[in-house]
């Protein structure tokens, strides 16, 4: 085999199918049409029929629903990352403010859940965009820094000034009226969110965003804004954080400073890690697996943490393309070793 | 006058703390976000050491560093050598090891505070009608004494200038024949001992706890970015800014707003002057 790669290389090229398929000779045949539908129907028939699979385990209902949460978060953190070019640390940060918004929302205002959550998405991600204005003209390793310091700091200050109860947090808000409500809520938000993003970001303005990340010099150059397609960039991405964050929330009926917990920021970009950067369906996929992983470990206490941290490392030192980019070459394309 | 005084030794401990992050930073461009797992590491090395081994403690503390140095370089050696250029990727998986060496301690048995490394001289004493304890008075001592060894070993000795080299142009150090990766090793294990020699003077003030080392990470970025990142002159006059700051903060305000300090200082530093107060990076490397 060492003989064998050091005259040999490894060439790889698009199967057939593929290659009809980018035509108009998509709708030609029933095979194309399998072809290019049954890795969406997959995904989406999956989420939608997941809820129903899983009455008969409700333990992994509430898994599915946290799954959907971290999903949100992820598919915003990779919007942010890869085509904004902006890499946020605090996911934690979008979920506590939107927990927070729709707490408040609800117990002070007597507000309903259905009215609550999308209420506390926009408000919420208003919020984070204002705050994380200033922040904008930064990249790189230093937003990546600032971005880490603000659920830390958003959570001291509640601590210090004893505001929005505290320690304590806010406790006995209204639940979902029943656990089909809270499922199907989070997957078609999932499922929509996830199709906007795939499209907005081949739209043109989707063109300007990936101009900011690869040279905003040049975007510049071209009068654009950078500063205003940065600034509505973060209000995407963290309101799909507030969502999951207001959901999260009347789930467990209480708001509260674990929200704003390093595990919100750290498991949306170890998902994005594991399901491949850049392809936002990716994210899904290593949630998926990421807290299906992290129940199955859940006997191993602290230790999972480590194990988690783990595998994260070892994906991104070998095998950094993650999950969805490597199926999609695998679908796409053969291999063959061909002599040099 | 016990402003002066506590804001002396927290002003050191936070220098001390930030030295390795630093050190590894200026030399690598590495921000090593394990540097408080390391800290907290050699903390609870040297004590399984002397208590479960029954080590003599100077016995104790000296391995424990050489096996934090050891880990430090193997971490580079085998992880963040193959993602060297990646900022991203550097901080995540320098922070996920980081974590697993953090929670593999709690599970191995690092939990409660009945964790404690005796101090290096017991009782306290009265300097200028306040009263301090002898640990900090070394705290204060060992800060000043490793600045000057650390100044000592980059501008006298052969790898402490090559190391230099590598902080101020990587390329023209290595057309010097200064092996980059060979001194970002050597400037992970050095740094990862700074972390473990702060950790072994500043951990006999209180107990070893597994929260120690995000605490002592947080710390170390503030100070770092406060003074501009991979600037050693910086990192010392941050470290003195900020841990006047904190003092007056807990004196006048309350002992939660400590931690606030420090994150107001990283925002508004990098809002304002993203190189920091010493940066030598370029304006348009880090913001448009």
């Amino acid at each position: 085999m060492a003989n064998q790669k050091k005259d040999h290389r490894k060439e790889r090229l698009d199967r057939g199918i593929k290659v009809r398929t980018d035509g108009v000779y998509a709708i030609s045949h029933w095979t194309e049409m399998t072809y290019l539908l049954a890795p969406r129907a997959l995904l989406i028939g999956g989420l939608l029929a997941a809820p129903l699979i899983l009455s008969y385990f409700p333990y992994w209902q509430r898994v599915l629903s946290i799954i959907c949460i971290y999903a949100l978060l992820a598919i915003g953190f990779d919007f942010l990352a890869n085509y904004v070019g902006l890499v946020s640390l605090g996911g934690g940060f979008y979920v506590g403010v939107g927990a927070y918004c729709a707490a408040l929302l609800n117990s002070h205002l007597g507000l309903p859940p259905i009215v609550t959550v999308p209420l506390a998405t926009l408000i919420g991600g208003i919020i984070c965009t204002i705050l994380f204005l200033p922040c904008l003209p930064l990249r790189g390793v230093y937003f990546a820094i600032v971005s880490l310091m603000f659920p830390l700091l958003a959570a001291r200050i509640i601590e210090a000034l004893n505001i929005f109860g505290g320690t304590d947090g806010i406790m006995g808000l209204d639940g979902f009226s029943s656990g089909w409500v809270e499922q199907y809520v989070l997957v078609c938000a999932l499922l929509v969110s996830l199709f906007v993003l795939r499209r907005l970001v081949i739209e043109d303005v989707g063109l300007v965003f990936r101009g900011v990340k690869d040279n905003d010099q040049a975007v510049k150059a071209s009068a654009i804004n950078i500063t205003t397609y940065k600034g509505i960039a973060v209000f995407i991405s963290s309101a799909l954080g507030c969502l999951g964050g207001a959901t999260l929330a009347h789930i467990y009926n209480w708001a509260g400073l674990s929200q704003f917990g390093l595990d919100y920021s750290i498991i949306p970009i170890a998902a994005t890690v594991v399901g491949g950067g850049g392809t936002l369906v990716g994210p899904v996929i290593g949630c998926i697996l990421l807290v299906w992983l992290s129940e199955e470990l859940r006997d191993l206490g602290t230790l999972r943490i480590a194990v988690y941290a783990l595998v994260l490392t070892a994906f991104i030192v070998f095998k950094s393309e993650g999950i969805m980019n490597f199926a999609t070459r695998k679908y796409q394309q053969f291999e063959r070793w061909v002599h040099i | 006058m016990d402003i002066v005084i506590y804001g002396m030794v927290t002003s050191c401990s936070l220098a001390l703390m930030a030295l390795g992050f630093t050190l590894v930073y200026g030399v690598s461009r590495l921000p090593n976000f394990a540097h408080g797992a390391l800290y907290v590491l050699t903390g609870y090395l040297a004590w399984l050491l002397l208590k479960r081994v029954g080590l003599p403690y100077p016995v104790a503390m000296i391995l424990s560093l050489v096996v934090t140095g050891i880990i430090g370089a193997a971490m580079y050696h085998f992880v963040l050598a193959r993602i060297r250029g990646m900022p991203i990727s550097e901080i995540i998986a320098s922070y996920a090891i980081g974590l697993a060496i953090l929670e593999g301690m709690r599970w191995f048995g690092l939990r409660g505070g009945t964790f404690r490394l005796p101090p290096f001289v017991d009782g306290a004493t009265e300097l200028l009608g306040v009263s301090v304890d002898f640990q900090r008075l070394i705290v204060v001592g060992l800060g000043v004494v490793m600045v000057g060894l650390l100044w000592l070993f980059v501008s006298k000795t052969k790898l402490g200038l090559a190391l230099k080299g590598m902080a101020q142009d990587e390329r023209a150090a290595m057309t010097l024949g200064i092996d980059s990766d060979t001194m970002a090793v050597v400037a992970m294990a050095l740094g990862s001992m700074l972390a473990g020699a702060a950790a072994l003077v500043l951990l006999p003030l209180g107990s070893i706890v597994v929260e120690a080392g995000y605490h002592v990470l947080i710390m170390a970025v503030a100070v770092c970015i406060v003074g501009g990142l991979g600037s050693w002159n910086g990192a010392i006059l941050a470290a003195f800014i900020i841990g006047f700051a904190q003092i007056l903060t807990w004196k006048y305000f309350g002992a939660h707003y400590q931690v606030v300090v420090a994150l107001l200082a990283i925002i508004v530093t990098l809002i304002v002057r993203p190189s920091g107060l010493f940066g030598r990076q370029k304006e348009l490397e880090e913001r448009v």
